[in-house]
């Protein structure tokens, strides 16, 4: 199984324990993963609404340069995964926009052709690599340990591709398959908070908020999700919101270091410490 | 100009008329113009225009004309033939002119109400008639067929539908075969409590007419079964149909309902279909007491004779009249009918698919049709509103448009839905102290006294939220939510969302085809619509009929509907069938494929193109060959045969070629 790697910015900064994590466990599942030569920024941020069109060019050249190699594109940054899809799907719709596009990625030395396929490592770890070959790899499982599993907004919608939109399962396979148990609850998908933490903080936090607090009342000891953004919302603002609501004290960790934690690799290989919640205390009663 | 009248000797002499259709064609056509203009084409012996071709006197013109200039060909140039070409028909044979020595040409939808420019119209008319009047010299006399028909009838689906349209043809002397395929008639009707907005009792006007059903002497009731296959035509259907095994004999069971006391299982333990699952059954059951046939049958799945071979039987002993027959097998019969309605009904949209609802993740959520059950007094509980717990709801929240007026799933409004759950705010209400919400879109009651119910509803206090629900959690934020169900809606009267917990949820789910609706089009060789519904010949003016003669449709099989109008459409299908089996014959179009049998190669290639699978293969010959009684003149063989020795009366060669030049001739 091999695929191109396509980390984003977070990946590459407040995200670094998901690459780590990421890359850790795919080396020990034996998915061969390279990372994208030359990427650049996938377009999210504002910029999709200050100039749409340049936004497609800057994600569509991305994809133009996973083209001239074999291998699914991995995008583990749930706003990479969306809008590279976003781009695929409305260069594929909008000829006008295509046309545009491709012709400024031709000037770059670059040719779409729109073959590419984009996918999250959620999806390729139960669909490609398979839930049995990873309890196989299953060496320390994680029983009597209780996550939240929290999925956040974008790999699920608009393209809802591979789970469900409502009420997604693939990380919660995965973490049952760490032999962890996952708490049920309804706030799979629901706000993190995004970027209003950080633009209109009295009602980022408030969304921050819910999802910890209804995480720490179902009974887990800490959220496991496969977005860095959420991530970092829930994080590392949990000073904040202890000054504004409580204190939760709730680690935040990414499926892939649960996985990794499970398949016996060590805190350190897998950026365990890089959380501002320190989950060594949750975990050292695993 | 003279010219072109000696060439007239050996022509057919043709008559041509212009219609203005008041102002619709003359109003942009200048049709004194065209007509001068056709009179000067060669072999036009006589061309008029005339304010309503259509009329009788219009009609008397043609013939008169024919008679008194000797006429050999006629074409009008008028409207859509799919208005009047029948009507200019009978006008040449009125004047003694074959019918189809006639063509008609389109010069209102083709020209005048759809073009501006005058001139531009008016030559375009004269461009259309030029080849009309090329083309009609090369018609050839042709003959409509007989053929007889039947006068014996199936009804597939014993639903209100069914049983309406079973019971009216009987009463007219029929012979009808009603197939359903589950065990008894009755369908959806049969689990409902009360209907709106009479709130009369739904059994107690249903069963009545499935018992006459049972003892009609013109219906044979085939319950269990279904059509597995159905050859023929129009007036003359050969049809296949299973039935399925219920280890009972059905002319032998009384439904005393011993056996059922009597089974190895002490206590019923397997969900109960009929029910919605709400309930218990054993192996050996019946769907409700006023079931038709009231006839127990065996449920293979869990019968442990029936599984392993190995039951003592108490069922089978304890019956007095020896109806238990464990070994019966499924067996086929063949019937002959005339005409055939189908009524097989709907789906209920499974609420699962809305994930957003949590149906099947918490226990309080419930869909439309299992509360009709819950609320029945022949019901699982009696007739008494609990929870799957047992404990009575202080709350219940009605979700309108599950699976309705949503682009994610269907799209259509399914027509019942806000009735029904004004219907089952009330009934709540009536079984129990609950205050009860209904979230809606908007509220579609447009039928008689149906906005009266929405009325009464309003003044007896059930709560009306418009907006649709986002989620149904059991994410509590307040000591209130605490254990229940919290409903999230943007309430867009108010302007603002809002979080109302309840204890149990319904939610009122739409009506989809069948699941096997596709199957069951194809079987019978009709159409579907995009959302797979049974397609209508015309959506206003032959709604119950199919693009397949003899074969008609009636209920929610054709779309979403609620009772009254079920039964109006049932009566409308019968009806349309006894017109088709008096009439005692079926005329057929002449405008039908022939194979030019020297010709064929038996290449085989017409035959899978045929929509209406009127082309079969004739081995000992070698030939194709074209049943002209199901050939409805498509003229899809005739184009695709790779010899050409497909030929379609009205579209031989000489006549399609003759259009076009006279249509390209300046």
């Amino acid at each position: 199984m091999k695929y191109q790697y396509f980390p984003g910015c977070s990946l590459k900064g407040m995200g670094k324990a998901y690459e780590e994590s990421f890359l850790a466990v795919s080396r020990a599942l034996g998915v061969e993963v390279k990372e994208l030569e030359d990427w650049n920024c996938c377009g999210a941020t504002a910029y999709m609404s200050v100039d749409e069109t340049k936004s497609y060019a800057l994600a569509g050249r991305n994809l133009a340069i996973a083209e001239r190699n074999a291998g699914d594109v991995i995008a583990p940054c749930s706003a990479c995964y969306l809008v590279l899809n976003k781009t695929m799907n409305g260069l594929k719709e909008h000829t006008e926009l295509n046309r545009k596009v491709t012709g400024a990625l031709k000037s770059a030395g670059l040719d779409y052709k729109g073959t590419a396929k984009v996918r999250h490592p959620l999806d390729v770890l139960v669909n490609d690599v398979g839930l049995e070959k990873i309890k196989k790899h299953v060496k320390a499982p994680l029983s009597g340990m209780k996550f939240a599993a929290y999925y956040g907004c974008q790999v699920v919608r608009p393209y809802a591709t591979f789970d469900d939109q409502d009420e997604p399962v693939t990380m919660d396979k995965l973490i049952a398959a760490a032999g962890a148990e996952c708490v049920t609850w309804p706030l799979k998908t629901r706000c993190c908070g995004g970027s209003l933490t950080g633009t209109v903080p009295e009602a980022g936090l408030r969304l921050a908020y819910i999802i910890l607090k209804e995480a720490k009342k179902r009974g887990a000891q800490a959220i496991v999700t496969p977005c860095p953004l959420c991530q970092f919302n829930l994080d590392g603002y949990q000073d904040q919101i202890a000054a504004k609501y409580e204190r939760i004290d709730m680690p935040v960790l990414y499926f892939t270091q649960v996985l990794g934690l499970a398949m016996g690799l060590s805190a350190s290989e897998l950026g365990i410490k890089r959380g501002i919640i320190s989950a060594e205390a949750v975990l050292a009663g695993r | 100009m003279s010219d072109n009248k000696n060439k007239q000797a050996d022509l057919p002499r043709v008559g041509f008329y212009i219609c203005h259709c008041g102002s619709n064609i003359a109003g942009t056509i200048d049709v004194v113009e065209v007509s001068k203009y056709v009179s000067g084409l060669p072999g036009v012996a006589v061309s008029r225009e005339y304010k309503y071709m259509c009329s009788d006197p219009g009609q008397e013109m043609i013939a008169q004309d024919i008679k008194d200039h000797k006429l050999e060909r006629l074409v009008v140039a008028a409207c859509s033939p799919n208005l009047h070409e029948e009507t200019f028909r009978k006008a040449a044979a009125k004047g003694g002119l074959n019918p189809f020595f006639f063509q008609m040409v389109n010069i209102r939808e083709h020209a005048s109400w759809v073009h501006t420019d005058k001139g531009a119209a008016t030559q375009k008319a004269m461009d259309l008639a030029r080849a009309a009047v090329a083309r009609v010299r090369h018609h050839q006399s042709l003959e409509k067929k007989r053929v007889p028909v039947d006068p014996n009838v199936l009804v597939v689906g014993g639903g209100i539908a069914g049983i309406h349209a079973a019971l009216t043809l009987a009463n007219a002397g029929k012979k009808v075969t009603l197939v359903e395929r589950e065990a008894t008639i009755g369908g959806h009707m049969a689990l409902f409590d009360k209907t709106f907005p009479t709130l009369d009792c739904a059994a107690c006007i249903l069963t009545p007419k499935m018992s006459a059903v049972k003892s009609h002497p013109n219906i044979k009731l085939w319950t269990y079964s279904e059509v597995e296959k159905v050859e023929g035509y129009v007036g003359n259907y050969k049809v296949k149909v299973k039935r399925k095994p219920r280890y009972v004999n059905e002319d032998l069971c009384v439904g005393c309902m011993e056996c059922i006391d009597a089974c190895v299982f002490k206590e019923a333990k397997f969900p109960d279909k009929f029910n919605q699952g709400l309930g218990k059954r054993k192996p050996v059951y019946i769907d409700f007491p006023q079931a038709t046939p009231k006839v127990v049958l065996l449920d293979p799945q869990t019968c442990i004779q029936l599984k392993t071979g190995k039951c003592k039987k108490s069922c089978a002993e304890v019956c007095d009249r020896k109806a238990f027959d464990f070994e019966q097998k499924e067996k086929f019969e063949e019937i002959q009918v005339g005409a055939i309605v189908l009524a097989t009904g709907f789906k209920a949209y499974d609420a699962k698919r809305d994930h957003q609802y949590g149906y099947g993740r918490y226990p309080g959520v419930y869909t439309a049709l299992e509360i009709e059950r819950l609320v029945n007094a022949s019901g699982p509980t009696s007739g008494e509103v609990v929870l799957r717990d047992g404990k009575k709801p202080k709350a219940v929240g009605i979700v309108h448009c599950v699976g309705s007026r949503d682009a994610k799933s269907n799209k259509w409004c399914s027509r019942v839905c806000c009735m029904y759950s004004l219907k089952l705010a009330h009934l709540i209400k009536e079984h129990s102290d609950a205050e009860v919400y209904n979230f809606y879109i908007d509220m579609r009651t447009p039928g008689k006294g149906y906005e009266e119910f929405y009325d009464k509803l309003l003044s007896e206090g059930v709560h009306f939220i418009r907006g649709r629900v986002s989620d149904v959690t059991d994410w509590a934020v307040t000591p209130e939510e605490e254990g229940r169900l919290v409903m999230r809606v943007e309430d867009t009267l108010a302007g603002f969302v809002r979080r109302i917990p309840v204890d149990m949820v319904v939610l009122s789910t739409g009506l989809e085809p069948q699941h096997d609706a596709q199957e069951v089009r194809r079987r019978f060789n009709i159409g579907c619509g995009s959302e797979g519904f049974f397609q209508e010949r015309h959506p206003k003016l032959a709604p119950v009929n199919t693009f397949t003669d003899g074969i008609y449709i009636a209920g929610a099989c054709q779309a979403p509907r609620d009772i009254p109008d079920t039964v109006a459409q049932a009566g409308a299908a019968a009806a349309e069938a006894l017109a088709l089996i008096d009439a005692g014959f079926v005329e057929l179009e002449p405008n039908t494929s022939h194979v030019i049998e020297d010709e064929c190669s038996g290449c085989k290639s017409c035959i899978p193109l045929c929509p209406y699978s009127a082309i079969s293969f004739e081995e000992n010959k070698k030939k194709a060959i074209i049943n002209e009684v199901l050939c409805k003149g498509c003229g899809v063989c005739a184009a695709a045969c790779p010899s050409g020795s497909i030929r379609q009366n009205l579209f031989e060669d000489d006549e399609i070629f003759s259009e076009i030049e006279g249509v390209l001739a300046k």
